[in-house]
């Protein structure tokens, strides 16, 4: 290791250290305001993304823009009580311009959101490099509301998100079940007299809240992600709203806590654009390996699935494949079992192979390793009563379908070939009640047992055939 | 706040730009390239508006920034095919995710659209910044563009003739490109655009217009974005053919509207910056919201004033 080395992994330790030790002033700072604006933002979130409002969310973050520059415009400093207000008057300027625009013309939402979002976002941009070119412009570096500067933030900005974080938990556990009720059915809310409107306003006001005294920290253009992001991942996780809120807030800010810290390691590594890529790592995580809901272990249940039911479609086939024979030989030939399954001699033999591991089958090899599909299969005895089981479940289902459901007898194969693999054995008991132990199906087949096999009825049977 | 609006000199404002020949050229390249970029995002956009893909076109936009830093990395230059190559991809890429995520998992689209747009875009600022101040090509230029700046950039010569500057040479292609494409496949665009079931029992590919159309967004938008930054360019897309609607309902009349519209967009958005003294971009959409305004109040076809006397005239 080289002395640059060493040099930057003490580094990286001891900015760690300082990081985690919270003992430093700007740090402190930095982590609070984090953390505020992680829960305001994921508790609103879930709101908004169960609500459908995502879109609503980014464009009024964009529509703010116009009123931050106007409010310091107006107090000519930034951190200032003018600025929060300019902020909220033309977010709720914004969206009341969407709702007139869907009420008095024929465009369409898409569009009404798009036009606010932009013409909004134009006049800001039009104001604040206006800003830039006057003579306490220069000072503030109001840019920083474009991306967030989060070593810019100061104590009164903390004390303005943790304000409105409180305010934000406060009103949402009063107001939950409203809240919950006029989110999921508008009309029921309605209907049991329900102050619609008014939570309406009330939610569109915390929303602004949570974006407005986050735009130090994140930016106009991020703080949307902010609170779509942690809430869609909760959204995956769980079901139930209030688990919902409570994961949205939490995952809000252990992204803002883990994106800040690695900002706070390089020089160059804006605060704002990490937090939001920190935010959507956990969320591709847990989309994939979540342990119930993750798409991998959801694609694994589903192999295993699809490998049970290969698995007891070859037994079924190996015992019609006996069947044909009239029990007469008690091995079949792999290039028959392929023939019947549809599958290829390769796949064919990983089957077999799979049914002898499960020991459910012997295998008997050919001398001639050429012609493979001369091995034969022969059935142990867990193997036999797994496929008559498989086949009694197809068949009687069958009967179940023809006797008691008037089917016509040629149409309730496909139905039996889907349900005999999920049958379980409390309703094949409950079938046999109703159809009182039947032997035969719609077909003229034998409905088997395995007790049928130990006490020799399918020899008798075969016998009687013969005969 | 009287110092915002510093007293409007009218020579100086809308005389003096065009005083001088050395002014004339330098300022006439600014106003062709904010027709031009105007011009160009209103034909693509009257299609995108038609077809409610207003947001799609906002996610596309913001998405391609990754696609244009990489690009920007690996070549060092801006040059227009390999920045239009990461463009698309990262286009292409983004609009697959949201499609994906949308279909394949429990999140709605609007949860889709919102999340991968703003994560790319995440992407993108976070590649832009590491290049460092070296690199043309800086955060704040991508969030509102500097058309100002077109008359500076590079020309491009053939042999020993100098042709124009580069982005106003990229955007006239552009434009060229978009007409002609609009000219001869309007029927194909007009009818998948208003009736999918219609399209798809002619036996028209609708999915591939509607890619094709997305490559058109792409393209389109790498042209413009150094010029008005990727958050306009979705004001231009919209904002003329909507405006238009208030005026006419036909496409072919929505069409041509943008030409005017764009000249007044152009040449509005210059005077307003040079009266104020702020980004030429933005006064342009300012001037586009302006007319959308006036449109709402007093259009024709669906104007508040005109509903309202109507009303009153019938009583």
């Amino acid at each position: 290791m080289d002395a640059a080395q060493v040099n930057s992994e003490v580094n990286l330790i001891s900015k760690t250290f300082r990081f985690f030790s919270f003992s430093d002033y700007s740090v402190q700072v930095v982590v609070l305001g984090v953390i505020f604006m992680g829960v305001g933002c994921g508790l609103m979130g879930g709101f908004v993304v169960t609500r459908k409002l995502s879109l609503f969310g980014d464009t009024l973050s964009h529509a703010v823009l116009p009123g931050v520059a106007v409010g310091f415009l107006w107090s000519q400093s930034k951190n200032s009580i003018s600025i929060i207000v300019g902020a909220m008057i033309a977010g709720f300027l914004g969206v009341f311009l969407i709702s007139l625009l869907k009420k008095t013309t024929r465009i369409g939402l898409d569009s009404a959101l798009g036009l606010v979002l932009s013409g909004f976002y134009a006049v800001g941009i039009c104001l604040l490099t206006r800003i830039q070119k006057m003579e306490f412009g220069n000072q503030s570096g109001i840019d920083r509301y474009l991306f967030g500067q989060i070593t810019g933030i100061s104590a009164s900005d903390v004390w303005a998100m943790g304000i409105s974080c409180i305010l934000i938990a406060l009103i949402t556990m009063i107001f939950y079940k409203e809240l919950l009720v006029t989110g999921f059915d508008h009309g029921f809310a309605h209907s049991i007299g329900l102050p619609v409107d008014f939570l309406q306003y009330l939610l569109w006001m915390l929303l602004a809240f949570a974006v407005i005294t986050s735009l130090q920290v994140i930016g106009v253009i991020l703080v949307s992600a902010l609170l779509i992001i942690p809430a869609a991942t909760a959204s995956i996780i769980t079901q139930k709203m209030r688990n919902l809120l409570v994961w949205s807030a939490l995952l809000g800010m252990v992204a803002g806590v883990i994106g800040s810290y690695i900002s706070f390691l390089g020089s160059r590594l804006p605060t704002g654009p990490i937090i939001v890529l920190t935010s959507t790592l956990i969320f591709i995580l847990t989309l994939f390996f979540h342990s119930q809901n993750g798409l991998l272990f959801k694609w694994l249940r589903l192999r295993g699935k699809e490998r049970k039911i290969a698995l007891e479609n070859t037994l079924k086939a190996v015992y019609q494949e006996l069947e044909g024979n009239k029990f007469s030989e008690d091995s079949v030939r792999l290039g028959n079992l392929a023939k019947r399954r549809r599958v290829s001699m390769p796949e064919m033999y990983q089957e077999a192979i799979h049914l002898v591991k499960k020991e459910l089958a012997f295998l008997i090899p050919v001398k001639n390793q050429n012609l493979p599909s001369e091995n034969t299969l022969t059935l142990s005895p867990a193997g036999w009563s797994e496929a008559c089981r498989i086949v009694r479940n197809h068949r009687l289902w069958e009967l179940y379908l023809t006797n008691e459901v008037q089917y016509a007898a040629d149409h309730v194969h496909e139905d039996a070939e889907k349900i005999e693999h999920v049958l379980g054995d409390e309703t094949v008991r409950k079938i046999e009640r109703i159809l009182s132990n039947p032997r035969r199906d719609p077909h003229g087949k034998l409905i088997p047992s395995r007790q049928d096999i130990e006490q020799g009825f399918i020899e008798k049977m075969v016998a009687k055939n013969l005969s | 706040m009287n110092e915002f609006f510093p007293p409007l000199d009218l020579v100086d404002t809308f005389w003096m730009p065009w005083a001088t020949s050395k002014d004339f050229i330098w300022n006439a390249q600014i106003v062709t390239m904010g027709i031009m970029v105007s011009l160009s995002c209103g034909l693509i956009g009257s299609f995108i508006v038609a077809r409610k893909l207003a947001l799609m076109g906002d996610a596309i936009s913001h998405g391609i920034l990754p696609g244009l830093a990489i690009a920007f990395i690996a070549t060092q230059s801006k040059a227009l095919f390999p920045m239009f190559i990461g463009a698309c991809g990262a286009g292409l890429l983004c609009s697959f995710c949201i499609e994906w995520l949308a279909k394949k998992t429990p999140l709605k689209m609007d949860a889709a659209l919102g999340l991968t747009f703003t994560s790319f875009f995440a992407l993108g600022v976070l590649l832009i910044t590491q290049m460092g101040n070296h690199a043309h090509i800086d955060a704040e230029c991508l969030l509102y563009g500097e058309i100002g700046f077109t008359p500076l950039a590079e020309s491009i010569t053939w042999g020993s003739i100098e042709i124009g500057s580069r982005p106003l040479l990229s955007i006239g292609t552009v434009t060229i490109i978009i007409i002609s494409i609009i000219t001869i496949f309007y029927k194909q665009l007009l009818v998948t655009s208003f009736d999918q079931t219609l399209s798809v029992s002619l036996g028209l590919p609708v999915r591939t217009i509607h890619y094709g159309l997305m490559l058109l967004l792409a393209i389109t938008i790498v042209a413009s974005f150094e010029s008005v930054g990727v958050i306009l360019v979705i004001a231009m897309l919209i904002f003329p053919s909507t405006t238009a609607s208030f005026f006419f309902t036909r496409m072919p009349a929505i069409l041509f509207c943008s030409i005017p519209l764009s000249i007044i967009y152009s040449l509005g958005g210059f005077f307003l910056a040079r009266w104020l003294d702020c980004s030429i971009a933005a006064s342009m959409v300012v001037v586009a919201m302006l007319c959308f305004g006036i449109a709402w109040a007093f259009g024709p076809e669906d104007g508040v004033v005109t509903k309202l006397f109507l009303k009153r005239n019938q009583n």
